[in-house]
Parts: structure tokens; sequence; C-alpha cells
């Protein structure tokens, strides 16, 4: 366990954040300029809070109270850095082996690290002749051989390009698999938190304004202005039920609806393809896959829409409208999980939206396959 | 008058002493310079400033004043050590370190402040302490900077003259280095030809240095990148 309680004054605003982050993979999620990357400073040593405490599993690395302050080295945390920030000196194999394992845990070998990330053509190169993709793996596996007992991950994918992305994320999903030590996961890509994320903790201006688990945060109207207008949506669980129906299109069924969207891409072996841009693997062994709904891409109709391009429809009721000062509003609709659509307020009154109002949500099959 | 080479292979020596037994000091001074804050640092700056703006005669008295066989640190050096500095080649290489020492640490200074500290903090959390991380991070690739500040060094130190006449006079085969022997040359008579003589293997050697300075520096640029 995790547990940070801190306060820190920064150029704009003051972290105060208190958190605990359980084994297994806890997105930080927040815009920029949020302090997530103070936050993952504080815990590796790089930036000293001005008072509060940190411990990492019985082991207090902060204490303002107990005059702790354990400097970087003497954590057992490590850090992959949004830059790589890989030493330009030595080689790919340099790099691997400078750091000093100091976690509890025994560390995995050289040459362990170098097959889970396909490091092996990369030894003898520069860091500056490999590509982005290729610089973030060898900075994975760096700081993998210091067998933390914490794994920091700043936004490792934000410098890459939407494949080198695919590329990494694969690795990551491996690597989340194969190990049950804390992995923090800094982002503000919704599509990583989906893909990757067993938890995920909301931070805005310094503040944790909520944590918990994936689907139930995300269908969460009121987290909307934290997670961002344009990627809010909630999270559907769904069996697959057939990859090709012959026009291209993969079925799943969730909740005893169907849905349909462009193929999904389950090319075997290559887990560097997510299946759909906002598409995970889910946790647990009641779904195939996890996908997200965006909010914007929802609308709701009182009557089953004939003769309409829309393919996803989807029967339920109203839980709740979450009324705003602009012109829209959220509405919580129950399919058998939970739904989320934005909609303006002048449909909300039109169509007398309340609680217990019986609604169809219909979906676009193509927006299930548009990325962030 | 001693043989050119002679001549030549004093002021190699002493330039070569002098730079060998500064750069560790010009390294640690610059270090401290680029990357730490504490109250008093303008001072220190300023105290590594001073021979450049200081005419070279008065740094020559003061090392006299400090170093010489009555000063408290010269006596110290002589009964501790046996070391003396007076009428020595080993004062004038001491002569030739303090001149050129500004140079030096201005030179490495820049070159360990090219350093992304970024890349230390790195260093830090893959559990290296700050002394490995200086030492297998900041310093190799501060490497170009470390590289020309100790061949500016040495090519001031070859031409150094005001600060070591002053404290360890002339004196053939000890202090008379190059230009404290072209400058004797010019006082005699019909000493000018040699003087020219003195004055090419000057030039030659400055030249020399500047070639092998570059050369480095791109054996260094090319394992950088």
């Amino acid at each position: 366990m995790l547990k940070i309680d801190a306060r820190k004054k920064l150029a704009e605003f003051e972290w105060r954040g208190r958190l605990e982050i359980r084994p297994g993979l806890t997105a930080l999620f927040g815009q920029s300029g949020a302090g997530k990357t103070s936050l993952v400073n504080m815990v590796a040593g790089l930036l000293t809070p001005d008072e509060g405490e940190i411990a990492i599993g019985g082991t207090c690395v902060f204490s303002s109270r107990k005059d702790v302050n354990l400097s970087p080295e003497r954590r057992p945390v490590g850090v992959v850095f949004q830059d790589g920030r890989l030493f330009p000196h030595l080689s790919v194999g340099g790099n691997l082996r400078y750091g000093r394992p100091r976690g509890s845990r025994s560390a995995p070998t050289l040459e362990e690290v170098i097959e889970l990330l396909e490091l092996e053509a990369l030894l003898g190169r520069r860091p500056m002749s490999l590509s982005g993709g290729e610089q973030q793996r060898v900075a994975i596996g760096r700081a993998l051989l210091t067998a933390p007992d914490v794994l920091l991950l700043d936004e490792p994918l934000s410098g890459l390009d939407g494949e080198r992305r695919g590329e990494v994320l694969g690795f990551l999903e491996r690597l989340k698999r194969d190990s049950d030590r804390i992995i923090v996961y800094v982002t503000h890509r919704m599509e990583e938190v989906v893909r990757l994320a067993d938890r995920l903790v909301l931070i805005d201006r310094g503040e944790v304004r909520s944590s918990g688990g994936l689907q139930d945060l995300l269908g969460r109207p009121e987290l909307q202005a934290v997670i961002g207008q344009r990627t809010a949506g909630a999270l559907l669980r769904c069996r697959i039920e057939q990859i090709d129906d012959g026009d291209g299109l993969s079925r799943l069924s969730c909740s005893g609806h169907t849905i349909l969207l462009p193929r999904l891409d389950l090319k075997s072996g290559s887990e560097g393809v997510p299946p759909a841009p906002r598409a995970g693997r889910p946790r647990s062994q009641d779904a195939d896959i996890v996908l997200q709904v965006r909010a914007g891409d929802v609308s709701l109709s009182l009557e089953p829409p004939r003769r309409s391009s829309v393919l996803n429809v989807m029967e339920g009721t109203v839980e709740r409208v979450v009324q705003e000062d602009g012109a829209l509003a959220d509405v919580v609709v129950n399919v058998g999980q939970t739904l989320w659509a934005r909609v303006t307020r002048r449909s909300v009154r039109e169509l007398g939206l309340s609680p217990g109002v019986a609604v169809y949500a219909t979906i676009k099959a193509a927006s299930l396959y548009s990325a962030d | 008058m001693t043989p050119v080479w002679e001549i030549a292979a004093l002021s190699l020596k002493v330039s070569l002493w002098a730079v060998a037994c500064s750069l560790p000091v010009g390294i640690a001074c610059a270090w401290v310079l680029a990357r730490c804050r504490f109250p008093g640092k303008i001072l220190l700056d300023g105290l590594v400033h001073l021979p450049l703006v200081t005419p070279p005669v008065v740094v020559g008295y003061l090392l006299l004043i400090v170093l010489g066989r009555n000063g408290w640190l010269g006596r110290l050096f002589h009964d501790w050590f046996g070391v003396t500095f007076t009428f020595t080649w080993k004062g004038a290489a001491v002569a030739a370190a303090v001149m050129a020492f500004p140079l030096m640490v201005r030179a490495i200074r820049l070159g360990i402040e090219s350093v992304d500290r970024r890349l230390e903090e790195a260093a830090r959390t893959l559990g290296a302490t700050p002394a490995r991380a200086l030492f297998t991070v900041t310093l190799p690739l501060a490497a170009p900077g470390l590289l020309s500040g100790a061949l500016l060094a040495f090519a001031r130190c070859l031409g150094e003259f005001g600060a070591t006449i002053t404290f360890v006079s002339n004196v053939p085969g000890q202090t008379r280095t190059l230009p404290l022997a072209i400058y004797t040359l010019l006082q005699t008579p019909e000493g000018e030809t040699a003087a020219a003589w003195l004055a090419g293997v000057s030039l030659a050697l400055a030249i020399a240095a500047l070639a092998a300075s570059e050369l480095a520096a791109r054996a260094v640029r090319r394992r950088l990148n």
C-alpha cells in the first residue's frame, strides 16, 4: 500500500491530496497542470512536501512530524518519466544495467526484462538512435530492473504517436498482468485509463476529487469537470458474440442488449493493438471487453427510432438527471449497467426526462470506434 | 643560453603540472557554482574570478606573501612536505595554475550547466547516490566542457608571465619558461634572433594545443551522439 498525505505549496496552487493506493494499476487522471507530476515527484523523493507523510508498505519515506525524508536512491520507487530520460552517453545495455535493486521484492534478471520488453536487438544501440516507443520500452525496463515496490509512470506515452503508443501500451498491459506491485500511471488520456487501469484517482488542482473503481467513477456526471467534457462517459462491460458479422461489424452483448461497432482488432499475438480505441480488457471473468461510451455520443428518445442509421438502441430507465447552469444536462440511464447521456436542457424539458421514465438510448456504431 | 628544447620542455612541464593539479579543484568549484545554492556563493564566484581582473604582478606579489619562504602557507609546505616554491619550477606551476584558474572554472561550469539536471534526477531514482550520479552522469556528459576548460587553462599557463616573474623570479632551468626566456633575450644585445625562434616555438605549441583540443572535442562529441 502506498499512502500519501502531504501538503506542498506549488506555483499555482497548494497540493493537499490524501490517498491510498493498492497493488495493481491505478491511473492518476487529471487535466494538465492538475498536480499529477508533482505527486509523482513527491513519492519519488525529487520534491519535498512542506508537511505530511508518505509511506510505502510499512516504510515511512517522508514524514515532517518524525523528520524523515529518504533520498530518492533509498526509496523503493521506480520512475518512468514522460521524456524517457535515458542516458545519452550509455548504450541501451548500459542504461538497463545502471540501476541498483533496492525494493523488498527480488529483482528480475536482465534476461527476463529483455525478453518481456523485446529489447534484445536494441542492446548495443545509443538512445539517440531509438524511436520514441523504443526509448520508453528501455526506460520501463531500466526502472523494472531496480525491483521497485512502487512503479511510477508519468505520462509515459504522451510523446508518442498513435502507433508507437499502441506498441508500448501492449507491453504495459503485459507488465501489469505479470506483477502484483503498485503501479501508478499518470495520464490525461481516457483511452489509456480504459485500457490499463484497475482503479482511478481523479486529481484536480492539487486535490483528490474522487477515487475508486473505473466503472463506478466513469458513470458519475458530477466528475466530468475533472475528466473533461469531451472525454467523459460511462464504461460498459460486454461479451463478444461475433468478431465479424459479414459487414465488418463486431457484435457484442451487454446486459441483454446488442452492441454493434466496427470490427474489433483482436489479432492473435499482437497485444500492441487495442481491440478498439477506447476499449480495454476487463479485470474479471464476467466480461470479455470494457468499452467506454462518451456521454456526448449517446442520444435519448421516448420511442424506439425507426428507419434510422443508428445501429445501437438500448432500452432503459432514467436514473437521475443532473442539471447544470448552461444549455446542457446529464442524464444517467440504467440499461442494466449505467449509461450516461449528455443532452440539452431543452430536450430534458420537452421529453419530460425524470427518474423512472423509460427511454431508448441510441449510440452510433461509428462513434464507439473513434479515439480521444 | 639554455637550448631551445630545454626551455620548451620546462614550459610544458610547468603547464602540465599546473593543469593536472588544479583540475580536480576546478571541477569541484565549477560544480559548486553550477549546481549548489548557498549564501555567500557570490563571494566564491568573485574569488574564483579574481585572477582574471587583478594585475598579474599583484597576484604574484600575493603569492609571494602567502607561499614565499616566510609566508604562513609556504612555511607549512616546507616544514611538512619539504616542498619549496620560491625560485623553483613548482612555484612557477602554482603561479600559472592560479592565473589560469578562472578560465578553467568558467569552461567547466558551462559544461556542467549544459547537462540536463533531469538526467541526474533519473539517476537518483535508479538508486545512484549524488556522488555516483556526478561521476557516472554529470561529468561524462560535461566532458566537452571539461576538455575545453583543461586546454584553455593549459594554453593560458604556457603564456603566463607577470605572476611568475614576480613570485619565483627568472631562474634559468627552474622558472625561465618560454615567455620569460623571450623577455630575457629581448633585454640582451643580439638576442633577437633567438627570441624569434622561441616565439616561433610558442606559436607552434599554441597551435598544437588548439588542434589537439579540436580533435579531442570531436571524439567526445562522436561518443555522446
